[in-house]
């Protein structure tokens, strides 16, 4: 009865001019459900939210934790059978939840703006941005033709587009990455609307154009005295922009509090070990710190004596004990066995993009340009650079996915090229092993976990049968999954346990080298660390040799000894880890040093002492 | 099994009574037509138990009916019911085994084309543009026309049934080859191929073993929809005279036969070969595009 009253009251202010104390987006006590066939999946659990004007309110959780639920609750986009089970949304004291379709719409857009994450898919790539930013104006404003041309490129100026009255002709595949979001901010505040809601609205942009975002939506926000919602994994983002941050961990905000405030003196648990898994740009640590609320696989993982198991029986692999040598190893391999065990010289690599029957008219992307730098053995080299800079097509190359165009690449003291015998080849191939980016697609859907462990080590004929068998069971173990883990299909498992399986596999043909292409960009902070700790132990158990290829700064600082940085498929420096984050030579170092998002309001040491674990 | 039982796919099926009932009477179709020498009342093609003077009976609940011959008898006295399950018989041989032969030679095309890709994928691909312009009958026509020429008069009498799955299978490759192209252009860049290319394996290993089960799911849904429009097509090139001879007629040919005694007032010769050929069609179409959709997760 109270909080209809209370209801009643906030009407009234709102039609005499909301006052003051009024939040420009309440929501109270929101459950959203998802009726479905295994039961009721609670998506957002009991969850009040406030939003004042010109106040950036952050939303960080996990993936699954409910957090775009909320914004498309607010503005009743729901994906059926998604539905408000209880719960209130006022909007400037106005409740909007109960609204129907056509007041909603005029609520949709005309006072919440909406920014999604990828710029590319929220814009329609047959119409000119002019087009699409006149339909919205003239909808919600009914402003005329001309004025609403002059407010276009006004708004094409505010979000800092260049030459605003030529780019405004252009279609969305003219604009880069970056611009195409700042379309979508224009696009968003078209019809001047209150509330922004943001659902990572940086995830898809490199480091340097993510600040530039994050700046702009400051501004706009300040100057406008717009409330802004926005919806993060990603604590960097966070620090960067909100004054406020709700932390939602399994569909309830466990935390809500001035940014600063939550992130040096997080009260909740589940945000202190989320905080402290964070990999730390300033220092180095010797492992990750594990986000406790979860169930750590790791406990269950057996231990295996690597140095009497199959797996650490490697010496075979090694220059003098090298029994089945045919010959084909011509370059005396002990010869280079005391540094380098990957050297790559000048090496060069073209797509072709407008490919032609006449040589004149094609066009090539240097993906790869006069790269050459060697790995030594038994340290983790980084590659870093934004995407497109070349990084995965060096590992790709190494690992004989594609051809280069020119330079070589020798392993071991041994040239990898298409001339070698096949078999020669093979054998050198199963030296080298890659851990793939995205755990939904490295994993072929319809083998069982067993078969694409035991894939490999059947191919190359190193074992079979029970002895075969019982190998998988031991590196799945291994990896933390344990052995009931063999007879299930990949799609019975999280990203991270997919990620164990990718790497159990990797582990399978006893490598010695090992590629890691952005192994835990798609994964959460709290599996990441899990995920970057199991590398780390493998690495210096197994004595493995990586190539460590990643966009993240800090997480290349903890994982590497050496790093490279890439720009443009150039190579253009390289350094001991601890040098190049300190005392960076190159400009373009410098510069993306400069953007990694500051961390330094960190709750202190990771946590240390909270963690009695 | 327990796997099945626990899926989406099967709990669709038990929540869509269109799709339970198409099943059963496909099933039942299926079934009738395997066992037609044991199901059937009489054996339409053994002249000894022919009695012409039956001939031309209505069906048993008209006037002059007789409840031995349930759909009534044609012009030379052969009980309808009979030939009809004798009939789709040879309907349902004919679309599965040109859908199979078309599968085959369309699987491995998509395959060969989408994971070679360069110039061999823009031969074959041409070539199955030039085969889409034609209508799949013509082609089937064309082929079957030439082989006639090509076979001497008696032996085409005995090959008819093979030179019409051939005819039809070729006619067929073209979808099977376009869709499994395009999945294995988007399969060939996932991770778990490159993987299989670090390992070591050979293309073949990593075309048949990692990248067919990953594109079998549109393949079987084609496959269906494939076998109601074979059978289609079976009909009306039996129909059109250029299919099965009378003398193993398939329901093409039974409609064929009936369709010059239409207007002489004995529609049930035509009239029951063709409900049976909409009915096994209809159930057959609604198998697959019930398959298409529960199989796309965009769908769900």
């Amino acid at each position: 009865m109270e909080s209809m009253a209370s209801n009643m009251q906030n009407t009234v202010e709102q039609n005499a001019g909301a006052s003051p104390s009024t939040p420009l987006l309440d929501i109270r006590g929101l459950t959203v459900e998802f009726p479905g066939r295994r039961g009721n999946l609670v998506a957002a659990r009991d969850v009040s939210l406030a939003l004042a004007k010109g106040e950036i309110l952050g939303v960080v959780g996990e993936s699954g934790a409910g957090k775009s639920t909320i914004a498309n609750a607010v503005i009743g986009l729901l994906d059926p059978p998604g539905r408000m089970a209880s719960g209130e949304v006022y909007l400037a004291g106005r409740r909007i939840d109960a609204l129907r379709l056509p007041a909603m719409r005029a609520i949709r857009g005309r006072r919440i703006g909406m920014i999604f994450q990828d710029p590319l898919t929220s814009l329609d790539p047959l119409q000119t941005i002019e087009a699409q930013l006149l339909e919205t104006i003239t909808a919600h404003l009914g402003m005329t033709e001309s004025a609403a041309q002059r407010r276009a490129v006004e708004l094409l100026d505010a979000v800092g587009i260049p030459e605003p009255s030529a780019r405004i002709k252009q279609y969305p595949h003219q604009f880069s990455g970056g611009m195409r979001q700042r379309a979508v901010i224009a696009l968003s505040l078209c019809a001047q609307p209150e509330v922004l809601l943001a659902d990572e609205p940086t995830t898809a942009l490199d480091v340097s154009i993510q600040s530039q975002i994050l700046d702009l939506m400051r501004q706009l926000v300040r100057e406008r005295a717009l409330g802004m919602l926005i919806i993060t994994h990603d604590i960097g983002v966070i620090s960067e922009i909100a004054d406020r941050v709700a932390v939602m961990y399994c569909g309830a905000v466990v935390e809500t509090g001035a940014t600063a405030q939550v992130l040096a003196r997080p009260a909740h648990a589940y945000t202190k070990s989320l905080i402290a898994a964070i990999p730390r740009p300033d220092r180095k640590t010797a492992r990750f710190r594990l986000v406790q609320q979860h169930a750590t696989v790791e406990s269950t993982a057996r231990r295996l004596d690597v140095k009497t198991h199959w797996l650490g029986q490697r010496r075979s692999f090694d220059g003098d004990g090298d029994g089945d040598g045919d010959g084909d190893s011509g370059v005396d391999s002990s010869n280079a066995s005391n540094a380098a065990l990957v050297e790559l010289e000048n090496l060069c690599m073209r797509f072709t993009t407008v490919p032609s029957v006449f040589k004149s008219r094609r066009r090539y992307l240097d993906a790869v340009d006069d790269v050459s730098f060697s790995i030594r053995r038994g340290e983790v080299f980084g590659l870093v650079g934004e995407s497109g800079s070349g990084k995965s097509t060096i590992g790709r190359l190494i690992c004989g996915i594609h051809a280069p165009h020119a330079g070589r690449i020798r392993f071991a003291g041994v040239p990898l090229d298409a001339r070698g015998s096949r078999r020669a080849l093979n054998r050198l191939r199963r030296q080298m092993q890659m851990v793939f980016q995205d755990p939904f697609s490295s994993l072929n859907g319809r083998m069982r976990v067993r078969d694409i462990v035991a894939e490999p080590i059947r191919f190359h004929r190193m074992a079979e049968g029970a002895q075969l068998r019982a190998i998988v069971l031991d590196l799945l173990d291994y990896v933390g999954l344990g052995g009931a883990a063999a007879p299930r299909f990949p799609h019975e498992f999280s990203g991270g346990q997919r990620q164990r399986i990718s790497i159990a596999r990797a582990l399978a043909t006893r490598p010695r080298f090992l590629v890691c292409d952005e192994p835990t960009s798609a994964l959460d902070v709290s599996i990441q660390a899990q995920i970057l700790n199991l590398l780390k132990d493998l690495q210096q158990e197994l004595g493995l040799t990586m190539l460590f290829i990643s966009h993240d700064l800090p997480v290349i600082r903890q994982m590497c000894d050496r790093v490279g940085v890439m720009k443009s498929g150039r190579l253009r420096e390289v350094n001991d880890t601890e040098t190049l984050f300190t005392a960076p030579r190159h400009e373009y170092t410098r510069h993306l040093l400069d953007l990694m998002p500051k961390l330094d309001i960190l709750s202190g040491d990771g946590g240390d002492g909270d963690n009695p674990n | 099994m327990a796997r099945f039982l626990d899926s989406d796919l099967w709990w669709d099926f038990k929540h869509s009574p269109l799709v339970m009932t198409s099943a059963a009477i496909t099933a039942l179709m299926f079934l009738v037509a395997l066992f037609a020498p044991q199901v059937a009342p009489y054996d339409p093609f053994d002249m000894a138990s022919i009695d012409l003077l039956d001939a031309l009976r209505p069906p048993a609940w008209a006037e002059g009916g007789s409840v031995a011959y349930l759909f009534g008898t044609d012009d030379q006295g052969r009980d309808v019911f009979s030939t009809i399950l004798y009939g789709s018989r040879i309907s349902l041989l004919v679309g599965f085994l040109s859908v199979i032969m078309a599968m085959l030679i369309g699987v491995l095309v998509g395959l060969i084309a989408g994971y070679k890709g360069g110039w061999l994928d823009a031969v074959l691909m041409r070539i199955a543009d030039i085969q889409l312009s034609f209508p799949a009958i013509l082609v089937a026509l064309l082929i079957d026309g030439v082989v006639r020429g090509i076979l001497p008069r008696g032996a085409h009498e005995e090959l008819a049934v093979l030179v019409l799955i051939v005819a039809i299978g070729l006619s067929f490759w073209v979808q099977f080859a376009r869709t499994v192209r395009g999945s294995t252009l988007v399969e060939r860049t996932k991770e778990y191929v490159l993987a299989a290319q670090v390992t070591g394996l050979p293309d073949t290993l990593i075309v048949f073993r990692h990248i067919l089960p990953n594109v079998m799911g549109p393949v079987l849904v084609i496959a269906t929809i494939q076998l109601a429009l074979a059978i289609i097509i079976e009909a009306t090139l039996s129909f059109l005279g250029v299919g099965v001879p009378p003398t193993s007629p398939s329901l093409g040919t039974l409609i064929r036969i009936g369709n010059d005694y239409l207007f002489s007032g004995e529609w049930w010769i035509t009239v029951f070969p063709g409900l049976a050929l909409i009915v096994l069609v209809l159930a057959v179409n609604f198998l697959g595009d019930w398959l298409r959709d529960a199989l796309n997760p965009k769908l769900r």
